[in-house]
């Protein structure tokens, strides 16, 4: 019987990533150059842990 | 949470997304080529690139190009002269009258040699098509307002995902997408997992997406409160007999705010400038103050700057919100990144749809108790008052 995770584990993540977002979504606007290259790697992060994710199926059969 | 605060957010997540799915599905879809819209113009022939000129060219005549414009279209007016943001190009705005809200002709201009360039199609073409069925369905204002209405209904939608996302996970890592069981859980996996992780991203381009419906409300409101008040003394007075140049009004209006750069002008008789002046709207230099205005009004008689302004907090919320609706701030790898996370969301809205036909006769703490492993859902004390 698997025990209920907390909230850190269910949310660890998410949140992460959306602070990772908002670094993305803001750093194009305050810069060209390497603040556009932030912006493209940060906002990938999302699409990244998709692909990584669908590659990886879980073995979580339970 | 208990297993009722659960059926309540459930309920919520569920009607207010079967409301707003469909239009939501349709604004992805449009919106993913519309992401490339500058690219798909030039590729499709609806719009065409300065060429390259190595040589050093004198500053173009600006007053050149408006004659040239107007001689291409004698019966009309010029009604806006804008400079391009992105390459060397002047464009030349003309309505049927000063105030007509559509155009007549858009003229490119190449701004090193003043030469003649292309003349822009109108309301036509797959792009504008596009366009208009992602801004108005093709229904004008009211169309535009009912998608924001729309907006704001999926972004109740997206928080109570958030919201009952939690119980679903409870006994689930991160990122597992169940492959090996019913096809039901495994959209229902894809569901959560594509949702939460573009979840601050759709709720940005949702909500700068609802503040970019209210955009002629809220600049018709600038124009009969700010732009009225700053013409309002010259209200009564005829349009002079002879205009200076529109040279004239750039040079004061750079004089005056000489830290910006011209973004476009408004020509005397439209709305923005009155009858009696030009209005120059200048913009900041870096990224973001780039995309915000400020007006410069110039005397059409005297060339001499009679008023100017900050913008209103609504506008710059608005002029701010634009990229952060469009991703076109970052170059053509964050358009890409854009197109992903939209493509992304697609997938979000149809697996939310096909979940919701599958299971559409279960309860919620039924499909709860399939999905969470070991079907033991309500069992723990955070969904206590729950018999089984």
């Amino acid at each position: 019987m698997r025990q209920p995770l907390s909230a850190r584990q269910i949310w660890g993540m998410p949140v992460i990533l959306a602070l990772i977002s908002a670094v993305g979504l803001v750093s194009a606007l305050l810069g060209d150059g390497i603040w556009d290259v932030m912006s493209w790697f940060a906002l990938a992060a999302p699409t990244a842990v998709v692909l990584w994710s669908i590659a990886h199926p879980a073995s979580h059969s339970s | 949470m208990t297993i009722n605060s659960f059926k309540r957010w459930y309920w919520f997540h569920k009607w207010t997304s079967l409301v707003c799915t469909i239009f939501l599905l349709l604004l992805c879809l449009t919106g993913l080529p519309l992401v490339f819209s500058d690219e798909l113009r030039l590729w499709l022939g609806e719009a065409v690139e300065p060429p390259e000129h190595t040589e050093i060219t004198t500053p173009v005549v600006l007053d050149a190009l408006i004659k040239d414009a107007q001689s291409r279209r004698p019966n009309d007016y010029v009604k806006l002269l804008v400079r391009d943001d992105d390459g060397p190009a002047w464009f030349v705005f003309m309505g049927n009258t000063p105030t007509a809200q559509d155009n007549s002709a858009t003229f490119m201009f190449d701004s090193r040699t003043g030469e003649f360039l292309y003349s822009l199609p109108q309301n036509e073409g797959i792009v504008n098509f596009l366009f208009r069925l992602h801004v108005d369905l093709l229904a004008g204002l009211p169309g535009t307002l009912f998608l924001g209405v729309m907006g704001l209904v999926f972004v109740a939608s997206v928080v109570s995902g958030v919201v009952v996302y939690g119980p679903f996970m409870r006994k689930l890592p991160f990122g597992v997408v169940r492959n090996d069981r019913s096809p039901r859980l495994r959209w229902l996996d894809l569901h959560n997992l594509l949702g939460i992780v573009t979840v601050l991203w759709v709720l940005v381009v949702g909500i700068t997406g609802v503040v970019n419906t209210l955009d002629r409300p809220l600049l018709g409101y600038w124009q009969m409160t700010e732009i009225g008040a700053m013409i309002t003394a010259w209200k009564d007075k005829p349009r002079p007999p002879v205009l200076r140049p529109v040279d004239d009004a750039v040079r004061a209006a750079e004089s005056a705010a000489s830290d910006m750069l011209v973004r476009f002008i408004a020509f005397p008789g439209t709305p923005f400038a009155g009858s009696h002046h030009y209005m120059v709207f200048m913009r900041g230099k870096t990224p973001l103050t780039a995309r915000l205005l400020k007006p410069v009004l110039v005397d059409a008689e005297t060339g001499k700057v009679s008023d100017s302004r900050d913008l209103p907090w609504y506008l710059t919320t608005l002029l701010v919100s634009q990229p952060l609706h469009f991703g076109d701030y970052g170059g053509l790898p964050l358009k890409i990144v854009w197109a992903a996370l939209d493509a992304i969301t697609i997938v979000v809205l149809w697996s939310g749809l096909h979940l919701w036909w599958k299971k559409r006769e279960m309860l919620p703490e039924q499909w709860l108790a399939e999905t969470v492993p070991q079907g033991t859902a309500l069992e723990t004390p955070t969904l206590e008052g729950a018999s089984r």
